[in-house]
């Protein structure tokens, strides 16, 4: 039996709830849970305001409604699993180390930023700032997986230093900026200025890109390693096709103004017609 | 006991406690994937003279294969864990990693111990080569001059036994032969098994001393057809012109077992007039494998 929580009262402002963890709940009735407190706009309040609450906490929270409002969702979990029956507002899992996010709709800016385990999937689109550091940080994600089957906005993966960022749809800009590791899958199109910045780390995406002239073209080739990654993907539901696990790919490395150990691999046109 | 006419010695096979790997290469064609395993396993016969067996534990299609291309799977055996380790090492950086197209991967993944390999195979990329972490597997991408060499950082090692044998006896070189093919054709492919000698058969037995000091074995006087009326004792029987041994090396007992049931079953069906086993008296190996029960008729098998 799990924890379910269906919002009754939309909050007028955001509403910041990182209580919402399964560790942060175990043990607590559901009277107990709707009495915790909750920030809403500049106000306390209690959770029960918003959310009618039923159920046992078995390891899993089921949270129901336009979530859009609702910050911090999962924010510091380190086990258990949260599914979001609707949408969910920014700072989804921030720093979170363990356990798994399922949100069924979209999710606001700033999903999973400096996140060091777990998996979080968006089965919608994310905003900005996907698996990134915080102003002022320098790492970003540090381990898990973020996988987002539409869209995402700027800057994904900023700061990244390990992990694995899937992106089912199109990046928006600065995907990878300052990338120090880690992995970012893109299935759609990168935004401009790709991998700005970027020290080491990998950055694929099945299409052609305008690249940075701070990089610089190596050859075309099949990496194997994507043979084991992408199917990966598939196997989380991400339409990969086995074109694109097999396929050849341009190999730019970059970023010279930093390191200069990062690359960019862009499935080749003839590939990708076949993937299609 | 009868088997199809053969006789089957009131024996044992004596064997040893090991350290084993499995190892998986892939490469863009079976023939290349084939030609790195050929290899890694060649001059990996026995500890005796090679530090670790070695042999083909089976071809693997591409869907059985962590990339999905064409494969084959690798078990190496050692006496400790440190010695898999090492010579996986240096195989799998000399023979696999050298080879065209090829990338090589753990196939133990539920072994509880692990021995880096890829993780010493990365510094020939010279700080050029890049870590990947996927679900908690880290793999490193060697840069080489077809593309990359993919490699696990860690490979698992298990317990595991080695030097299971079986001896097969026949009336001259040509029969014996044909029935130690036969054998070794239902042996191979068992699954956890190998058999690390040529063509999967040894004709150069040895017992575990010499008459010379410098040596700690030599040839097994005993089961040859030359020294019968010299040696010191002759286990050979009237008419015996030739034996050849079939040498198992297993990840765990069971498959050393299996694998012998078939090559008892399979060289007795084809000719062998006595099949016995190599043993030392039972005062060496830490398994005693006795020849007879796995003699029963097939459907009797558990």
């Amino acid at each position: 039996m799990s924890l379910d929580l269906t919002l009754h009262t939309a909050p007028a402002v955001p509403l910041e709830a990182d209580i919402l963890t399964p560790g942060r709940l175990a043990g607590l009735s559901a009277l107990e849970t709707a009495k915790l407190t909750v920030v809403h706009g500049n106000q306390s309040a209690e959770l029960g305001e918003f959310f009618r609450v039923s159920g046992a906490l078995d390891g899993e929270i089921h949270l129901t409604g336009d979530l859009a409002r609702v910050k911090l969702i999962g924010a510091g979990m380190s086990e258990g699993r949260i599914v979001v029956h609707g949408s969910a507002g920014m700072h989804l899992g921030a720093g979170m180390s363990g356990g798994e996010i399922l949100v069924e709709g979209d999710a606001g800016d700033w999903v999973g930023p400096e996140m060091t385990g777990g998996r979080i999937v968006v089965h919608g689109n994310a905003g900005h700032m996907v698996g990134a550091a915080y102003r002022g940080s320098r790492v970003g994600l540090q381990g898990g997986e973020i996988v987002i089957f539409g869209n995402a906005g700027n800057e994904i993966g900023s700061g990244m230093r390990r992990g694995l960022i899937a992106i089912g749809g199109d990046s928006g800009d600065f995907t990878g900026v300052n990338l120090l590791a880690g992995t970012i899958v893109v299935l759609g199109q990168l935004g401009w200025r790709t991998g700005a910045g970027m020290r080491r780390g990998t950055i694929v995406s099945m299409h052609a890109a305008e690249v940075l002239p701070t990089f610089s073209f190596a050859c075309i080739y099949r990496p194997i390693f994507l043979r084991l990654y992408l199917p990966y993907l598939k196997r989380l539901g991400l339409p990969v096709t086995d074109a694109q696990a097999r396929g050849s790919y341009q190999r730019w490395c970059g970023d010279a103004i930093e390191l200069n150990r990062g690359e960019i691999l862009l499935l080749e046109s003839g590939d990708a017609a076949a993937a299609n | 006991m009868q088997l199809n006419g053969t006789a089957i010695v009131d024996t044992f096979a004596e064997a040893f406690a090991m350290w084993g790997a499995r190892v998986v290469i892939t490469a863009e064609t079976a023939e290349w994937a084939r030609a790195a395993a050929q290899s890694m396993t060649g001059f990996a016969t026995s500890i005796i003279g090679c530090k670790c067996e070695a042999g083909i534990e089976a071809e693997l299609p591409p869907a059985e294969t962590p990339d999905g291309r064409p494969g084959i799977s690798v078990l190496l055996f050692s006496t400790s864990a440190e010695g898999v380790g090492k010579r996986l090492v240096e195989r799998v950086g000399q023979c696999v990693m050298t080879c065209p197209t090829t990338a090589c991967y753990n196939g133990l993944d539920a072994a509880a111990e692990t021995v880096v390999v890829g993780g010493q195979l990365r510094y020939f990329g010279d700080k050029h080569q890049i870590s990947k972490l996927l679900a908690g597997r880290r793999l490193w991408r060697v840069p080489v001059m077809d593309g990359e060499f993919l490699v696990d950082e860690r490979f698992g090692i298990q317990p595991a036994v080695g030097g299971g044998n079986i001896l097969i006896l026949g009336r001259d070189q040509a029969a014996t032969l044909r029935a130690a093919e036969a054998a070794v054709a239902a042996m191979r492919g068992t699954p956890g098994a190998i058999l690390p000698f040529p063509g999967g058969v040894v004709r150069s037995g040895s017992k575990p001393k010499s008459r010379y000091s410098f040596l700690f074995a030599s040839t097994n006087d005993a089961y040859c057809p030359t020294l019968r009326p010299v040696a010191a004792a002759t286990d050979l029987p009237e008419g015996i012109g030739a034996v050849l041994e079939i040498v198992i090396d297993g990840l765990d007992l069971a498959a050393v077992e299996q694998s012998m049931r078939r090559g008892i079953h399979a060289a007795a069906a084809a000719g062998a007039v006595q099949i016995s086993a190599g043993n030392y008296g039972g005062g060496l190996g830490q398994y005693q494998i006795a020849l007879r029960p796995l003699a029963e008729p097939v459907g009797a098998e558990v």
